[in-house]
């Protein structure tokens, strides 16, 4: 689905990523794991096609994306950390994708209403979107990206500091997604979570990919030093 | 005394409102209809302007725009003599016959406010550009469709904008009066006196009950107005 190959990213003096080869099949769950500023939201803009001033190739589903970056942004999307809200009631957040792909009337009432009650957010269709709690944003969030059906879903800290009813709510609502056959790039400073929904992780360190492999694998036995002190240092200390 | 003086001027002000002067009600539906000519104007060309600044990144895009924040500041008989200037008969505007119309005082005016509307529609775009552009692209926009939704959720900035334009064309002075003239004959066509112009011009000849109630109703228009945008503000700031 996902094809990098040497895709280097900098921001002035700092180089977000680095020389960064990586392949994410369609269909599976795959976790970025990392310190603070390891360039994992980077590497999810890149995906996303956010960020298309890189270097490098990113060839995606056999079409290069750096000349196609609409294309690209059509089946990808991206949730974001902090979740940004349109000054509009829920109903029309989730609404906006459908909108400008021209799905209007009825068929666009139910399949928003659909996602809204898949993330337990029906009741709150008419408040508007800026009022809500940082749980319920991430939910709508979640929801207007959800609606448009794209293939490929870049999550950056969909559960960040929220309750456990709320990361509950989020985390079923990415298995269902996975059971639908969604591609989920997952970016988390929660190794638990990775490991509870990841089939593979990659595990980055300034700006590069240290390590890429089978979720319980990466986790029971990493085969980099650097690895195994990241996961030994979140999972027991 | 002292308090006297200003009391009775007040007590014939209160008179002059409530008995529904037809010269005071002329002179206040001039200003309003001036002004909002000119605040209508520099929002017709104000706000592309500054959409186009608020969204692209061209070079020189930050002197243009400091230009702009400059004007900001000009003074009121410094932009009148100038536009005396332009518009005199002599002037390379002379023919145009604008100097001493209503329409010479709108077109100064939004001269003068063109730079509010700029500016503060320009920030009000950038305040929300970086974050709604790449939400909205995530989404699947198009640019068009991006810039249009930056520019909707920009809008409460963009109106806020022309209201305090208008407010400040409605209480200038020195525009109106070098490039209007404070023209006024009873019944005539071609007035041009305001409430700022006319205000000055009874302090002046000592006529001050008029003068107070001119200024008080100038004052109501800008609370008003100002009353209008704080409310507008705080409808919008909660959505
Ligand atoms: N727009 C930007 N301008 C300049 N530097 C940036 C920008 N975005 C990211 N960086 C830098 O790039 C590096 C990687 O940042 P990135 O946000 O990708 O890290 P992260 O792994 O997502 O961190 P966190 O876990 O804190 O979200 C950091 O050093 C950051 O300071
Ligand atoms: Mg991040």
């Amino acid at each position: 689905m996902i094809e990098l190959s040497g895709v280097s990213k900098r921001y002035g003096e700092v180089e977000a990523l680095r020389n960064v080869n990586l392949g994410i099949k369609g269909g599976e769950v795959f976790a970025v794991v990392g310190n603070s500023g390891a360039g994992k939201t980077t590497l999810l803009r890149v995906i996303s096609m956010l960020e298309t001033d890189f270097s490098g190739k990113y060839v995606f589903r056999g079409i290069d994306a750096r000349s196609n970056p609409e294309k690209v942004r059509r089946r990808v999307t991206m949730v974001f950390q902090n979740p940004v809200m349109f000054r509009t009631s829920v109903f029309d957040n989730v609404a906006y994708g459908l909108r400008i792909r021209g799905i209007n009337g009825s068929e666009l009432e139910e399949r928003v209403e659909k996602v809204l009650e898949f993330l337990g957010i029906l009741d709150l269709a008419d408040k508007n979107a800026r009022k809500l709690s940082g749980g319920e944003k991430q939910r709508v969030a979640i929801a207007r990206a959800l609606v448009i059906d794209a293939d490929v879903y870049a999550l950056d800290e969909p559960t960040a500091n929220l309750d456990a009813e709320n990361v509950r709510i989020i985390e079923s609502a990415i298995k269902e997604m996975r059971k639908r056959g969604k591609t989920i790039v997952l970016a988390t400073h929660n190794l638990f979570q990775a490991r509870r929904l990841s089939d593979r992780t990659a595990y980055m360190e300034n700006g590069e990919i240290v390590e890429v492999g089978e979720t319980k694998k990466l986790f029971e036995s990493p085969e980099d030093e650097r690895t195994r002190r990241f996961i030994e240092g979140d999972l027991y200390l | 005394m002292a308090w006297e003086y200003i009391a009775e001027g007040v007590a014939g002000a209160l008179r002059l409102v409530l008995s529904g002067n037809p010269e005071l009600f002329d002179i206040a539906f001039r200003s309003i209809r001036v002004s909002g000519i000119a605040a209508m104007l520099a929002a017709i060309i104000g706000i592309p302007i500054g959409v186009v600044m608020g969204l692209s990144r061209f070079r020189g895009r930050s002197l243009v725009k400091s230009v702009f924040n400059a004007m900001l500041g000009i003074p009121t008989v410094v932009m009148g003599l100038i536009l005396y200037l332009f518009l005199a008969p002599a002037g390379p505007l002379g023919s145009l016959g604008l100097l001493y119309t209503e329409m010479g005082i709108s077109f100064g005016q939004m001269l003068l406010i063109l730079p509010i509307v700029v500016s503060f529609t320009a920030s009000s775009i950038e305040s929300v550009e970086g974050e709604i552009r790449d939400l909205v692209l995530t989404l699947g926009a198009g640019r068009l469709q991006a810039m249009i939704k930056t520019v909707e959720e920009a809008i409460s900035g963009i109106i806020l904008s022309v209201i305090a334009a208008f407010n400040r064309a409605i209480a200038e002075l020195g525009i109106a009066l070098m490039v209007g003239g404070n023209i006024f004959v009873r019944g005539g066509e071609m007035n041009t006196r305001v409430l700022t112009t006319s205000i000055q011009m009874y302090v002046a000849r000592g006529e001050i009950e008029f003068a107070i109630a001119l200024g008080t109703v100038l004052l109501a228009i800008v609370f008003a107005v100002t009353a209008l945008s704080n409310y507008l503000q705080r409808k919008w700031v909660s959505l």
